[in-house]
């Protein structure tokens, strides 16, 4: 244990944090790429470290400025923080890798700069939100990695990006405001702001109105971040129309890190506290995360740009995340928290390779990619990965959450077999939008290549980490142990704080 | 009396804000803006929150209606109709009011003793700054050194900002060559008498900087009232000489500086044995440290508030030429 492993809270955060106005002071675009991207692994090496850490003793405190909580400003990084971090940082880290080969076809050279300044905000931001231990401090790192995620956004090539993400910040700031007025009559209810002593201090307070509004304030608003079914209307063009290795970064993380404060923050404040909430808290989520799941892939099965398949399938996946959370179950906080961290590789993975499709192909449209399997093999069994790892095949990592979820949704008695019957039905839909993409890339006559698109396999650099995140999946898929260990250890966590 | 001037304050705000949804023309919404926040910051020093109170005042009707106004001009000056969805919105307006004034019920009484919040952190806070900190301001030691921690995430938050409008409005000199802009120069009156306030402005804002233990300030004013003073010299003599005494090198390295003097001495403290942000290891005696350590992080929030208020300004004015 080194001297440095105490500090390994903070600095999951300050690092990135401190090297965005360094890149910004640099100006110059490739080593801007290069000290973003050594952030971006020094970042994953202290999530690695922590969920060491966090395996061997537990929750890891940290008081920033030495100042005791409430009084002062703790971080706290148990099972359920340690997860996102890998997700974000592991995110951050391939989307980086293939920014070097994608982002000059999309970003010009003189913004670049700015752009990865925008990225390593977002990476601290959410990662932030991740260690803290205190509702207000949530907010503004909320703050920075909203504010980061628009520039990002924005930097997309087609000027509907625009209009989208001007959608994305409306909604955004909506969301945001509302989870700082529930913060807000919370404090005005308990007089603090550390997460741990709201739920001690709480218990004296008892059912008052102001603390039942503030759950439901905070529920919308982070409901409306986090795209929940029917807040998503944001997401889809968002996802559309940023750069491509944004689109890997924020699809893969950006939603879960509101969920995650969404059930931390409802979990260890209000369960406790509130009678009935568990019952409130269900039958709230419940219907909204089976209508994403079928309206969701629905629409899916019918989109035909790419992207936009992929983003609404997002929000049928963010539907499987909160249905786990709304069963309030030990399997089922597992299930939510273990589809956070497999679903992010598998959406991860097909974005990766839609990245190295647009290399080659202008316009990410299903007629556009009528057998370009032959040309770009390696692209598409990359996408073919992802697919099965989002539909559930065995053997990826995406079986193992649906089978927890599964599990999870049998323990309900009565409500039982409607789950199952959604959660399949949904797994049918993502057969049938996967297929549509692998049918045409694969089978169809190539037919509709736009002129002056030359096709031909993207480069090694960036079918490097498209590739490392298809191993992933399958490695997660065959040995889950360290997901799945975490996820429970989360799980009990949540549930221990069930009055 | 503190009552009634409340009251006709805050109707006074409802009218305003009413005002704004329905003002057409956007000129008209922005002045508008800019009394609503004078209103507000008139509000917050009623409640003896005045450090809030300046903030608001320089920032909300000060450099915000500044920022509007050069936004709208590259825009259009009415607003686009826009029909449908109004219902829905109208809706959702109705039941976040209701929410709201339902959760009031139950809420104590503006200054009750036996509020939550004066009962909990506050004493501690009160008891212990003179002991830990030794600051009069005890705003500034919960924002500079309890919280710290938020404080720098604003400040990077205004950092982010700057990053966000550099990024989008970023404008490459080879473009096309624009004569240079006059400002106000050929105003007499508006040039004499600018010329005058500007270095009380910036005194002042002086003042707000390095008064901030004392009394309400600290570095996100004084940043607004610098860069205030800045901007209606740009205003004056055209951006042009403006910007050759505050050439963009020297914005950029603002921007990021701040940022990193503040994150630099979050470092600073780790690396002499404290935990990040922890100025008491700073000198041989802790309160020294605090103080040494306030100094140099209110500094560095008044740096990159500058740097970043002044940059979205000329993002904003060079535009204008194209």
């Amino acid at each position: 244990m080194s001297s440095w492993t105490p500090h390994l809270p903070a600095l999951q955060v300050v690092v990135p944090l401190m090297t965005a106005p360094l890149v910004v002071l640099m100006g110059d675009r490739r080593l801007a790429w290069a000290m973003t991207t050594a952030a971006s692994l020094c970042a994953l090496a202290i999530a690695i470290a922590l969920v060491g850490e966090v395996g061997e003793q537990g929750t890891m405190v940290y008081e920033m400025g030495s100042w005791a909580p409430p009084y002062g400003i703790a971080l706290g990084v148990d099972a359920m923080s340690a997860l996102l971090l890998l997700v974000v940082a592991g995110a951050s880290t391939l989307g980086l890798l293939a920014a070097a080969t994608s982002v000059s076809t999309e970003v010009e050279h003189q913004r670049q700069p700015h752009f990865y300044a925008a990225w390593l905000l977002a990476l601290a931001g959410l990662s932030g939100i991740l260690v803290t231990a205190d509702a207000f401090n949530i907010f503004v790192f909320m703050e920075i990695s909203s504010l980061s995620a628009y520039i990002l956004i924005a930097g997309g090539p087609d000027r509907r990006a625009l209009p989208a993400v001007f959608k994305y910040l409306a909604m955004g700031t909506i969301g945001a405001t509302f989870y700082l007025i529930g913060v807000g009559l919370v404090y005005m209810m308990t007089g603090t702001l550390n997460l741990a002593d709201m739920e001690q201090r709480l218990a004296d307070v008892g059912d008052a109105e102001p603390i039942l509004v503030a759950a439901g304030f905070i529920t919308v608003g982070l409901a409306l971040k986090a795209a929940i079914f029917p807040l998503h209307a944001w997401l889809p063009n968002a996802y559309t129309y940023a750069p491509n290795v944004v689109t890997v970064f924020l699809a893969a993380c950006a939603t879960k890190i509101s969920i995650y404060v969404l059930i931390r923050f409802d979990f260890f404040v209000f369960q406790a506290n509130l009678t009935e909430h568990d019952w409130q808290f269900s039958y709230f989520l419940m219907p909204l995360a089976v209508l994403g799941i079928l309206i969701a892939s629905a629409v899916a099965i019918f989109e035909s740009n790419l992207k936009r398949l992929l983003a609404w399938s997002s929000v049928a996946q963010i539907g499987y995340i909160i249905l786990g959370a709304s069963l309030i179950s030990v399997t089922g906080l597992t299930a939510s928290m273990l589809h956070m961290f497999n679903h992010s590789i598998a959406k991860g993975t097909a974005f990766l390779a839609l990245t190295c499709l647009a290399l080659s192909i202008s316009r990410l449209e299903l007629k556009n990619i009528g057998g370009i399997a032959k040309q770009m093999p390696w692209t598409m069994a990359a996408f073919v990965v992802g697919g099965l790892s989002l539909i559930g095949v065995p053997g990826t990592a995406g079986f193992i959450s649906k089978w927890y979820l599964i599990s999870a949704a049998l323990e309900m008695g009565d409500l039982a077999l409607p789950l199952v019957a959604v959660i399949l039905i949904g797994s049918v839909m993502a057969v049938i939008y996967v297929w549509r993409v692998v049918e045409t890339a694969y089978f169809a006559k190539g037919t509709g290549v736009v002129a002056g698109d030359t096709i031909r396999e993207a480069p090694l650099a960036i079918l490097l980490p498209t590739w490392i995140a298809v191993l992933l999946n399958i490695w997660f898929g065959l040995a889950p142990s360290l997901p799945v260990e975490l996820s429970g250890n989360a799980a009990e966590l949540l549930m221990g704080h069930l009055r | 009396m503190n009552l009634i001037f409340g009251i006709f304050l805050l109707t006074l705000m409802l009218i305003t804000g009413i005002a704004v949804v329905r003002a057409k023309n956007l000129f008209v919404a922005t002045t508008l803006m800019g009394i609503f926040s004078l209103l507000l910051a008139a509000n917050f020093f009623l409640l003896d929150a005045a450090d809030v109170a300046l903030t608001e005042a320089a920032v909300g009707a000060g450099i915000s209606t500044v920022l509007f106004l050069s936004a709208l001009s590259l825009t259009a000056e009415q607003e686009k109709p826009c029909y449908g969805g109004r219902l829905v919105a109208l809706g959702v307006v109705v039941i976040t009011t209701l929410a709201l004034l339902h959760a009031t019920l139950d809420s104590p009484r503006v200054g009750d003793i036996n509020a939550p919040v004066h009962q909990h952190v506050a004493p501690w806070y009160i008891e212990q700054t003179p002991i830990l900190i030794d600051v009069p301001n005890i705003v500034t030691a919960i924002l500079a050194s309890f919280r710290g921690y938020d404080t720098l995430g604003e400040v990077f938050v205004v950092f982010t900002a700057g990053i966000g409008v550099m990024f989008l409005l970023a404008h490459y000199p080879h473009k096309k060559p624009h004569k240079p802009h006059q400002g106000l120069r050929h105003y007499l009156i508006q040039r004499l008498v600018g010329r005058t306030v500007i270095p009380f402005i910036l005194l002042f804002g002086f003042y707000v900087q390095f008064h901030g233990d004392f009394g309400p300030g600290g570095g996100f004013q004084a940043g607004a009232l610098i860069a205030a003073a800045i901007i209606l010299y740009a205003l004056i003599e055209g951006t042009d000489t403006a910007l050759t005494v505050i050439p963009s090198w020297l914005l950029t390295g603002m921007v990021s500086g701040g940022a990193l003097l503040y994150s630099g001495v979050g470092i600073a403290g780790m690396l002499m044995g404290g935990n990040f942000l922890d100025y008491s290891v700073l000198a041989s005696d802790p309160v020294a440290g605090q103080h040494l350590g306030i100094l140099l992080i209110e500094l560095g929030v008044g740096i990159t508030v500058t740097g970043v208020l002044l940059s979205i300004f000329f993002a904003f004015a060079s535009r204008k030429h194209f």
